[in-house]
């Protein structure tokens, strides 16, 4: 009885020796070590991508009640509620990149200043929002714009005699509320990206344009700027992305993916709103794909527009 | 004389900026500490408002944490604390072998690999939440932490980070642990991993923050009261019927402190985290 089995070991061990080796290998390793990656990119990555694709074309009535409909869940995004989410969300985009790139630009000037007092403690506090999640930023916003006459901002404003206004019932308001929370959340980290591109100019550059006579300004318009465009593209592109695909910041200030008139509907929202809340899953893909083509399209032109092209192919 | 006064005015009105903009950033902490203090039913009457009756605060919105809603809050801070861990404990161990396989080695298909790692950068989540709901039902994971950890736990920014540190490391070390009889994955744990440390502490800190923090797909795995993390258990205390603002401020003054800890003593990790990323790339 005890032969066969020693016999088996012994005939066992090389074989896994030989599977250790392989597992070992020069040849083998790199392959492990990137293993994680590509079983995570297959089953929550590409999968779900072609699984959204097929599921823009079907009718989905239940489990295994599907039917194709071609491009008709498509056809339906020619909808006011899509077209209004396209709409809301491009302002929001726009108003970000509008205050989120000059503002935290100024400031990291200012700050990268080494005679400005404090710098390090600034640095600090601006960065602090940013470690708040969403719903913590929402639920101050939210109730600071309250619409009571007592309320933070209403009672700011009446003190130089404006009238308390309903801020989250109005689409021109709720968007200054919902920027306003973007820049309280982001500007630190932007001002951090800047302060790092800063730092990689040359402080010799701005010596001899100073013994020319340049002034700060000049320093800042010939200098600065043009050093800091791979920042500002980067900024760019990363916003681009963060403002289209925004959900929770509306959520958190309407408490729902809902908000009074649709004024705070973004294609994320109306995304989720058809999902999950209408069980449309068909339509909720098609405007996932939707929103994919619409985010490459704008970060393209905007590639384009600053040169970003040009520059590769010289 | 002239221009050093001018210097100084200069860089008092840059204090001033400076000062107003960080106002601007710490008032709502403030704020909402003040508002923890006081009566729910006075957020529901007032907002936020700007006056403030010291004499009124009191710490009785806190011990309603434990109480209120039968005591689910400290499961939601329990959740959290689960879930960051495990989150970020395992992120790193996978980032890591994936960012240095990709420094270190030259092999078929490893740019190819690295140019999937960018692809998925640049793909709002937001698009996939849809297919990967329907994934974690059929594969069971809905309403579990493993659902909320899995999907996002591989992170291609992690991986970027990782493999641009690893670039850096001296390749002569890898020779020598070869000839020295060690495995590839014996380097990797014993020599290299030790010298990545550094990395290893941005990467965690920043990956505990977006984890801890993180809202959408959550929002969507999580089903039960009991499984819910701190900005999905927060946000379900707003409903139309009413806003339980007793337990929302406290709560929410709770769920940010540990990061503001984290923050304070390693300022220099969160932002060597932030910037590799994408600026020189």
């Amino acid at each position: 009885m005890s032969e066969p089995l020693v016999a088996n070991i012994m005939k066992q061990s090389p074989r896994h020796m030989r599977f250790k080796k392989l597992f070992t290998s020069q040849k083998a390793a790199p392959y492990l070590f990137v293993l994680p990656f590509i079983l995570s990119v297959l089953l929550f990555f590409l999968y779900p991508i072609i699984s959204t694709v097929i599921m823009s074309f079907q009718r989905i009535d239940g489990p295994g009640d599907v039917t194709y409909i071609g491009f008709k869940n498509y056809q339906n995004l020619l909808n006011p509620h899509f077209l209004n989410a396209i709409w809301v969300t491009t302002k929001y985009t726009f108003w970000t990149i509008l205050v989120l790139i000059p503002l935290p630009l100024v400031l990291a000037v200012l700050l990268n200043n080494k005679t400005t007092i404090g710098r390090n403690y600034f640095r600090s506090a601006f960065f602090m929002p940013a470690l708040t999640s969403v719903i913590v930023a929402g639920l101050f916003f939210r109730l600071s714009f309250g619409e009571q006459e007592t309320a933070m901002v209403n009672s700011i404003l009446g003190v130089f005699g404006v009238e308390p206004a309903v801020w989250l019932q109005d689409a021109d308001k709720s968007m200054f509320v919902l920027v306003l929370l973007a820049t309280w959340r982001w500007m630190g980290v932007n001002i951090i990206y800047f302060l790092s591109g800063l730092q990689g100019i040359s402080t010799e550059l701005y010596e001899s344009a100073s013994i020319d006579g340049a002034n700060k300004l000049e320093q800042f318009w010939h200098i600065t700027l043009p050093s800091l465009k791979p920042v500002i593209l980067y900024v760019t592109t990363i916003s681009i992305y963060g403002g289209y695909s925004m959900f929770a910041e509306s959520f958190a200030l309407w408490g729902s993916a809902r908000s009074p008139g649709e004024i705070g509907m973004t294609i994320v929202c109306y995304l989720y709103q058809e999902g999950f809340n209408n069980n449309n899953l068909g339509l909720g893909s098609a405007i996932g794909i939707a929103l994919l083509v619409i985010v490459m399209v704008v970060s393209l032109v905007q590639l384009w527009a600053s040169g970003f092209f040009k520059k590769e192919t010289n | 004389m002239d221009s050093k006064k001018g210097n100084k005015i200069i860089s008092f009105i840059v204090f001033l900026i400076l000062a107003a903009f960080a106002v601007f950033c710490l008032a709502p902490f403030f704020f909402l500490i003040i508002s923890s203090l006081r009566p729910g039913v006075e957020m529901i009457r007032n907002g936020i408002s700007l006056t403030i009756d010291f004499s009124a605060l009191n710490l009785n919105n806190y011990s309603l944490l434990l109480e209120g809603k039968d005591g689910i809050y400290p499961f939601w801070y329990l959740n959290s604390i689960i879930i960051t861990v495990l989150h970020t404990t395992i992120s790193l161990l996978l980032t890591s072998m994936v960012g240095y396989g990709l420094a270190v080695y030259d092999f078929k298909g490893k740019n190819l690999i690295f140019t999937i790692v960018l692809v998925v950068m640049m793909i709002p989540v937001e698009i996939l939440i849809l297919p990967l709901y329907k994934l974690a039902i059929g594969i069971k994971m809905i309403d579990t932490h493993l659902g909320v950890i899995l999907p996002f736990v591989v992170a291609p920014t992690s991986i970027f980070f990782f493999r641009q540190y690893a670039t850096s490391l001296p390749k002569e070390l890898l020779d020598a642990g070869r000839i020295d009889g060690c495995g590839e994955f014996k380097i990797f744990f014993r020599i290299m991993m030790p010298l990545m440390m550094p990395a290893f502490g941005a990467m965690g800190i920043l990956q505990a923050m977006f984890s801890w923090n993180s809202f959408v797909w959550p929002l969507i795995v999580l089903r039960s009261n009991d499984m819910l993390t701190l900005p999905i258990g927060l946000q379900s205390l707003l409903t139309p019927y009413g806003n339980n603002y007793d337990l929302l401020f406290p709560g929410a003054v709770m769920s940010v402190i540990p990061i503001i800890i984290l923050f304070i003593f390693n300022q220099k990790a969160f932002i060597s985290g932030l910037t590799v990323g994408g600026v020189k790339g």
